[in-house]
């Protein structure tokens, strides 16, 4: 078949032959695999050149990419067919305006077995239609179109400014393939699905009667008015948080196997807020990616930064820490790859992207924005406490100036003072462990760079760490440096919930000679820079039962060589100064070793844990063990009365010390001058006035100095097989960024954030203003929310998608503009019902000439229960609640779980976005509704119909709470007749009223039970309250018989298609 | 497979199977409702049962790739991951090496999860002997096993790679170690459908407490959430929420049903959404369920023979010999898929006794389910499987009674259809530490499975984010030694 043979046959070939196998593979990895990635409905006329480029692209991405795609490694034949080559041409890959002299074709189209592609045995042959359509490509020159969705989009002109350019755009597609809009829905299903789609919740009898009355007078502005009303309600931002919630894969746990519970509803609330306040979408996004670097952020900002921290950890017992946080950041870019790439970066964790341009390295570029962070927690004040704290420090600050004022030459004062601290510090050199580990091997402690050892992975609640040295000289004394470390809980240097440590007991070993036996050196006089007064361990833990009988103590810092591990020095100076680095000194009383060079051990126990999990440890996180050798003679500690946080600051040049390294050393220096007691002691008082913070959050802080990494690329994407050393930068096929460049500061993530936002970002908008649709038709204007990569074919109402992610982005980013403009439209006003021809054209609504129609989410399915029964309570934010769950639901859970106290009061009734999320334990209730557990990012909801969804709103204990309250509010709010409460149950379940059949339907079976009830062949008791025991007051005229036939029909009312659906 | 569960032209089959099965009379069906049709959305747990020509529902019985030898799995996940060393591989010499270091060319690159990898070798507690005419050496822990030698096919030659719990369940189960990957249950329903018409294709049941892995162990991942596991409860309901509200009887739910099913009908004839005929079925089908699954775990029905033989002293208590039996019946009612997790394997420590207890609760329900299969016929198109997450340490943890966790070697078996039965498979070396004869990786051993039910691995595959994903990743040979 090849006509055009000549010296390079055989070139060809090896290329044909490696194309024929791409297509053979692709086949064999996609049985049966014909997806409609092209536009459905009928063939209209011939596409546009532009469009015919996309449709090319979208079947070779399809067909040929897999080997011929960016992938280096993969690609055969050095054939590459997702960018355009200028060797086409000479190989004849591809001969413009002559489809027949192409290779392309003629392989596809031909009829040799060994030739033809796909090969026979894989019985998938590209269509006729695709073909064709690669045959008119061809010949209208073979040019590929870039990828739609990395060039950016524009606005297609709208020339007509009356209206709303959503309908103009839908209208033009629809005309060209002879389709049209669908009737409007009537008002009443307007109303309902604006409430639904704006605020999650339906509206009442009387908010839908005041909408039919101002439709009535003018339907445009009724709706209008709607639209801005329920924008501006706080439930909005409750509705709107939710798919921005799966995509962060938000959790109350942290999930693996022991799934422990977290604090991180802050940042939930920071999302509803930020909805609420229509927070420009791009500073949504920047401050989320990396709130914790904009200059002078506020606590807010911070909070945002916790979008990153909605990721798993896992506590599991002996993992190797570094292990999972490598997968935690796989898991970043993932969750960032659908928010705002629209983009499958995982693919490219262990090769380069089969499909999109997206190379194993510049993965890695993105990695690295990631990579070098501490997963910090930080502590949340409410306002008021922010207040206080500001006033406290501006109280401090007074008192300071005033001493600066009284001692003009306090700097050189205090610069004695530091030089005092760093000479005493001298006499201590860092011991270099040569052997160490933690009891049990549950940790695994790391030897850093400055000797110091870092605990990360499960905390043990009891037990001890050991380490061993060779000291080169005679050792006096030993020193504990507790450090501070941004993978602590509020850096440290403990690794409690509080970041706090206790120490129960040191204890010194010495061996003289390898062989002989060890022996516990005898400690005296410890000496700690910050002691508690004795006292009782007291209330600390989330669970702390054996703690009674064994009266553990904590206090000075002689409780460490006490002998007794019941008492501990435990240096917590309160809330904000006890993140603090502290430190601990023993003398010792070596014994004499003769010519030997005796061999030290040392032990160090912390045995003050809790009974629970890891999180009731009191473990220390970092630190640093150091030596002496002064004369035991001469009393060997000196502590100043100083935090070590001051002697640390003393280290460093007066220069160079930090504002917190500054105000250390001065408050430490004024604790050391007898005159200035009276205003040390004011700043004490101020201090011991600070809050406990109301709540944390977990986000991503970067690191600096000594724990600052670099990044590897990791071979195959493994943690432990790095390869070559990578900077961070973006992929080349994105807009352009500053090249990375060595020679500079690095970029970071707040220049990531900043880029993605950039007008000319291709994707950012495209994909928000998608899942915006999504959310509202139940289907994206691209299908696949998490991709529009080189498989997504351009979508069927691109212009429309382009239009709106311009004018998102036009307009301060502002959401709420994008979503009044939907909503105020034609296109979103249609009828939503269907005749058998419509759906069989356009199953999903494609072409948009119907109204959306589905089943809510599972959030919504609850909340609307909770509505119509009058039950919901309305208050919005706080910690999650925690929903009834079936006991045999815990108890199979890995860990036990001790904190599930179900909500009795009206917390029971709070939104469905408050219930506490378990990862490993998905909600009974909305998973069966198709919530996602939130293991990884979701950006698109699967939507399913189950007989165990139907089981869990017929029988599940808020349901059935729902249906005996509804029944209640409906025998007291409506009329006293049958037609009257069924109409008026009716208007509050499905927001109209019923039909006459219905009415009928429903009178029919009020009778029969009736009948049954006062037959006694049901106890009518259990049936209204729940137990035959309980008889509320009831009103005037209600029996409890009544409520009893009620709660029958409430039931079934709140499970009807139209009340779990938006019409 | 994703043009199946879109296909136009199989439309027409669903309509008349909307017609015929969500009870909607013809008569009281306005015209335009008679599209009734499947949405690619609509996702029934159950089946249409054997007898349905209709290929358009998702949990319709498909034919797979070639003919199989099974059509249903019961997976028997022993999580915790059991010692090999005390159960299935008999390892003389590390008896004799009790105590003794491990030589050091075996530890380079090793990796434990809890000890030094230079920990002392731990001598096998448990004695071992040949059993069955098929001469396999198994321990004296597993009595019953013994007796079924002739009918399992032990793989001593496992290995996978992960030590940590939840990972390497996770990758047992869904082949992979990264969360959000459908379980080898959910892509045997997506693959083969569901033949039950009155329980859930893929049926989860537990003793002891959850797993490490969680729900993700038998989660649907990224295929609908149809085709994942539903557990049956230890306590309480066998299916959350099965059971009415307090004071309604049966009559007054069917009434309730009745009427809304009424109701719902109105709907249809209006809007025309197809989706309201799927959810239709769905009150339906779980009005079913309301009956069927306490029938199922009605064990009265059972002789006091065959409680016996499983070793079921209390039929209300939730025990691993009554989930056996409950398998069995579950398979007998055409459930696709059964999953047992019993997660007490993790012997760090006291080991002999721990281990001892948990092969007091196994062994000998296990060995009934198989004679029971065998003797209904039921075993030669049913797989078993047999086995955790992955193996045992040949060194000591704890002082002289646990072991770490191995990665590099461990022991799994199977029983049942197309697989060559009273044979072993693969070996190790004389310490148990690497495998050193027909290495079985998890993706192997799942590539194999498919295998026996029909399926190239390579081609059972679904598009999420642009990519075929697949059970096996990119991996996973058959492996055809085991193969009958």
């Amino acid at each position: 078949m090849l006509t055009t043979a000549n010296a390079t046959f055989s070139r060809y070939q090896n290329v044909l032959f490696a194309l024929a196998l791409c297509v053979l593979l692709t086949v064999l990895a996609q049985p049966g695999f014909c997806r409609s990635q092209e536009a459905p409905g009928t063939p209209g006329p011939v596409p546009t050149t532009p469009e015919l480029q996309n449709r090319a692209s979208s079947i070779i991405a399809e067909h040929c990419l897999q080997c011929h795609g960016p992938d280096e490694a993969a690609r055969q034949a050095d054939l590459r067919l997702d960018i355009q080559d200028p060797e086409w041409l000479d190989r004849q890959i591809i001969v413009p305006g002559n489809n027949s002299l192409s290779l392309v074709i003629q392989r596809i189209v031909s009829e040799d077995p060994d030739q033809i592609m796909p090969p026979p045995e894989h019985s998938k042959p590209l269509t006729k239609e695709e073909v064709q359509m690669l045959r008119q490509w061809v010949d209208q020159g073979g040019q590929f179109a870039r990828h739609w969705s990395f060039v950016a989009p524009q606005k297609e002109a709208v020339i007509d400014s009356k209206t709303n350019p959503i309908d103009l755009l839908v209208a033009k597609r629809l005309t060209e393939y002879g389709k049209q809009f669908s009737q409007p829905a009537a008002a009443n299903v307007l109303c309902r699905r604006l409430y639904l789609d704006i605020v999650g919740l339906p509206p009442s009898p009387q908010q839908l009667d005041d909408f039919l009355a101002a439709f009535e007078l003018s339907p445009v502005r009724a709706r209008q008015e709607l639209v801005n009303h329920l924008l501006s309600l706080p439930a909005y931002g409750e509705h709107w948080a939710r798919p921005w919630l799966d995509v962060a894969r938000y959790s109350d746990t942290n999930g693996f196997e022991k799934d422990l519970p977290r604090e991180q509803w802050a940042w939930r609330d920071w999302v509803i807020h930020a909805i609420n306040t229509d927070k420009p979408y791009d500073e949504f996004l920047v401050e989320q990616i990396a709130g914790d670097l904009i200059p002078n952020r506020t606590q807010d900002q911070l909070i945002a930064a916790g979008f990153f921290r909605n990721g798993m950890v896992n506590e599991e017992g002996a993992i190797v820490a570094e292990q999972f946080r490598i997968e935690g950041n796989f898991d970043r870019l993932d969750c960032l790859g659908k928010a705002a790439f629209g983009l499958s970066l995982q693919c490219a964790q262990c090769h380069s992207h089969k499909f999109d341009p997206l190379s194993h390295d510049e993965y890695f570029g993105l990695f690295a924005f990631f990579n070098d962070t501490h997963e910090a927690q930080s502590w949340i004040y409410s306002d008021q406490q922010q207040r206080e704290i500001q006033e406290l420090d501006r109280q401090i600050d007074l008192i300071q100036k005033e001493i600066k004022n009284q001692l003009p030459d306090w700097k050189q004062a205090e610069e004695r003072f530091a030089q005092d601290l760093a000479k005493d510090n001298a006499n201590w050199q860092a011991i270099d462990l040569d052997d160490y580990f933690w009891e049990g091997g549950l940790n695994h402690p790391e030897k850093m760079a400055d000797h110091s050892i870092l605990v990360l992975g499960h905390p043990t609640t009891h037990g001890y760490f050991q380490g061993e040295w060779q000291p080169t000289v005679g050792v006096t004394g030993i020193r504990l440096e507790a450090l501070q470390h941004g993978d602590q809980p509020f850096s440290g240097p403990g690794r409690s919930h509080e970041g706090t440590f206790a120490i129960s007991e040191i204890e010194v070993f010495q061996q003289n000679t390898p062989e002989a036996e060890w022996v516990q050196i005898p400690c005296e006089n410890a000496v700690a820079d910050f002691e508690l007064p004795e006292q009782p361990l007291g209330d600390y833990y989330f669970s702390k039962p054996h703690d009674e009988p064994t009266k553990r103590r904590i206090g000075t810092a002689n409780f460490v060589i006490d002998k007794d591990q019941k008492t501990a020095w435990m240096p917590d100076r309160g809330s904000i100064l006890r993140h603090n680095d502290s430190c601990i000194e023993i003398q010792l009383n070596p014994q004499p070793a003769g010519e030997a060079n005796p061999r030290f051990r040392i032990r160090i126990h912390m045995n003050h844990g809790g009974d629970g999990n890891g999180r009731d440890n009191l473990q220390l996180g970092r630190f640093r063990l150091c030596q002496t050798n002064r004369s035991a003679t001469a009393k060997p500690l000196k502590i100043a009365t100083a935090d070590h946080g001051a002697t640390l600051a003393a280290m460093v040049s007066s220069e160079r010390r930090t504002d917190t390294e500054n105000q250390k050393l001065f408050l430490a220096w004024i604790q050391n001058v007898e005159s200035l007691q009276e205003f040390h002691s004011k700043i004490v008082q101020c201090q011991a006035k600070y809050p406990h913070a109301e709540t944390s959050v977990l986000h991503l802080a970067s690191t600096s100095g000594l724990q600052s990494r670099t990044t590897q690329l990791l071979d195959r994407g493994e943690w432990d097989q790095p390869k070559h050393t990578v900077i961070p930068g973006v992929p080349v096929i994105m807009q352009a960024m500053r090249k990375p460049d060595l020679n500079q500061p690095p970029l970071s993530r707040l220049d990531l954030a900043n880029w993605l936002t950039r007008p000319d970002s291709p994707l950012t908008a495209r994909v928000q203003v998608n899942r915006i649709w999504q959310s509202i038709f139940g289907q994206g204007l691209v299908p696949t929310a998490e991709d529009f990569g080189t498989r997504t074919a351009a979508p069927v109402q691109q212009s429309l998608l382009d239009w709106l992610s311009v004018e998102l982005m036009e307009n301060r980013w502002s959401q709420k503009r994008v979503l009044k403009l939907i909503f105020n439209s034609q296109v979103y006003a249609q009828d939503s019902s269907m005749t058998a021809e419509q759906f069989e054209a356009d199953p999903e609504n494609t072409w948009l000439s119907r109204g959306p129609r589905f089943r809510v989410d599972a959030e919504v399915v609850r909340d609307i229960a909770l509505s119509v029964s009058g039950l919901l309570h309305e208050e919005v934010g706080g910690p999650s609640v925690f929903p009834p769950v079936p006991q045999s639901v815990l108890d199979q859970n890995f860990a036990n779980i001790d904190y599930w106290n179900v909500a009795a009061d009206q917390d029971r009734y709070r939104r469905s976005l408050y219930v506490f999320r378990k990862r490993t334990m998905p909600d009974p209730l909305l998973g069966s509704f198709d919530a996602p557990n939130s293991d990884f990012s979701c950006a698109r909801r699967t939507r399913s119909i189950t007989p165990l969804a139907a089981l869990v709103s017929l029988n599940e204990t808020i349901f059935v709470e729902a249906a005996r309250a509804l029944a209640l509010r409906i025998v007291t709010q409506a009329g006293p007749t049958d037609p009257q409460r069924i109409d008026f149950a009716y208007r509050l379940c499905t927001s109209r009223s019923a039909t006459p059949v219905q009415q009928q339907l429903i009178q029919r079976a009020l009778a029969q039970q009736r009948e049954r009830l006062a037959a006694g062949w049901v106890p009518i008791r259990e049936i209204a309250f729940g137990d035959a025991q309980s008889l509320p007051e009831l009103p005037v005229g209600v029996s409890p018989q009544d409520v009893a036939t009620w709660v029958v029909v409430a039931r079934v009312l709140l499970n009807l298609d139209e009340t779990l659906t938006k019409n | 497979m994703n043009d199946t569960l879109k296909s136009q032209t199989a439309r027409l089959n669903a309509r008349r199977w909307f017609l015929r099965d969500c009870g909607i009379g013809v008569a009281g069906m306005a015209v335009q409702s008679l599209m009734a049709s499947e949405s690619n959305a609509a996702i029934n747990l159950l089946g249409t049962g054997g007898l349905e020509t209709n290929t358009d529902h998702p949990l319709s019985p498909k034919s797979p790739h070639f003919p199989a030898k099974a059509k249903r799995v019961i997976y028997i996940f022993q999580a915790g991951a059991p010692s090999q060393l005390e159960l299935f591989d008999a390892k003389p010499e590390l008896s004799k090496r009790d105590g003794q270091l491990p030589p050091a060319s075996l530890l380079d690159g090793y990796r434990a999860a809890f000890i030094n990898p230079n920990s002392k070798l731990l001598g096998p507690k448990f004695s071992f002997a040949k059993h069955g005419n098929c001469g396999m050496e198994l321990s004296e822990l597993l009595p019953h096993t013994a007796k079924i030698a002739d009918d399992i096919c032990v793989i001593r030659s496992m290995t996978t790679d992960a030590v940590n719990h939840a990972p390497a369940q996770i990758l047992m189960n869904t082949g992979s170690q990264q969360f959000g990957r459908p379980s080898f249950g959910a892509w045997t329903l997506y693959g083969l459908g569901s033949e039950s018409r009155s329980l859930p294709g893929y049926v989860v049941l537990t003793s002891l407490k959850g797993t490490s892995g969680g729900s993700s162990n038998y989660g649907s991942g990224f295929l609908p959430n149809g085709y994942g596991g539903v557990p049956f409860r230890t306590k309480g309901d066998p299916i959350l929420y099965l059971s009415n509200p307090n004071g309604f009887d049966d009559q007054l739910q069917r009434d309730s049903l009745d009427l809304l099913k009424k109701l719902n009908q109105q709907t249809l004839e209006t809007v025309g959404d197809p989706n309201t005929a799927a959810r239709i079925q769905s009150y339906e089908s779980a009005y079913q369920l309301q009956s069927s699954a306490p029938e199922l775990m009605d064990l009265t029905q059972e002789s006091q023979e065959t409680l016996d033989a499983y070793g079921i002293k209390n039929t209300k208590e939730a025990t691993f010999a009554r989930n056996c039996l409950l398998a069995r019946r579950l398979v007998e009612r055409d459930v696709r898929f059964v999953q047992l997790f019993h997660e007490g394997w993790d012997q760090h420590g006291d080991l002999t006794n721990a281990i001892k207890r948990n092969c007091e609760a196994t062994d000998q329900p296990v060995a009934a389910l198989i004679n029971d299969l065998k003797q209904s016929g039921l075993l030669e198109d049913t797989i078993v499987i047999w086995g955790g997450e992955f193996g045992r340490t040949p060194m000591v943890q704890g002082g002289n009674d646990g072991r770490d966790h191995h990665n590099r070697s461990f022991t799994m078996w199977l029983a049942g259809g197309g697989i060559k039965s009273g044979y072993v498979h693969g070996a190790t070396d004389e310490l148990g530490f690497n495998v050193i004869e027909n290495k079985v990786h998890v993706h192997d051993l799942n590539a194999t499975l498919l295998h026996l039910l029909g399926f190239d691995h390579e081609k059972l595959t679904y598009r999420f984010q642009g990519r075929d994903f697949r059970l096996t990743d990119v991996h996973g040979n058959v492996v055809q030694d085991i193969l009958a």
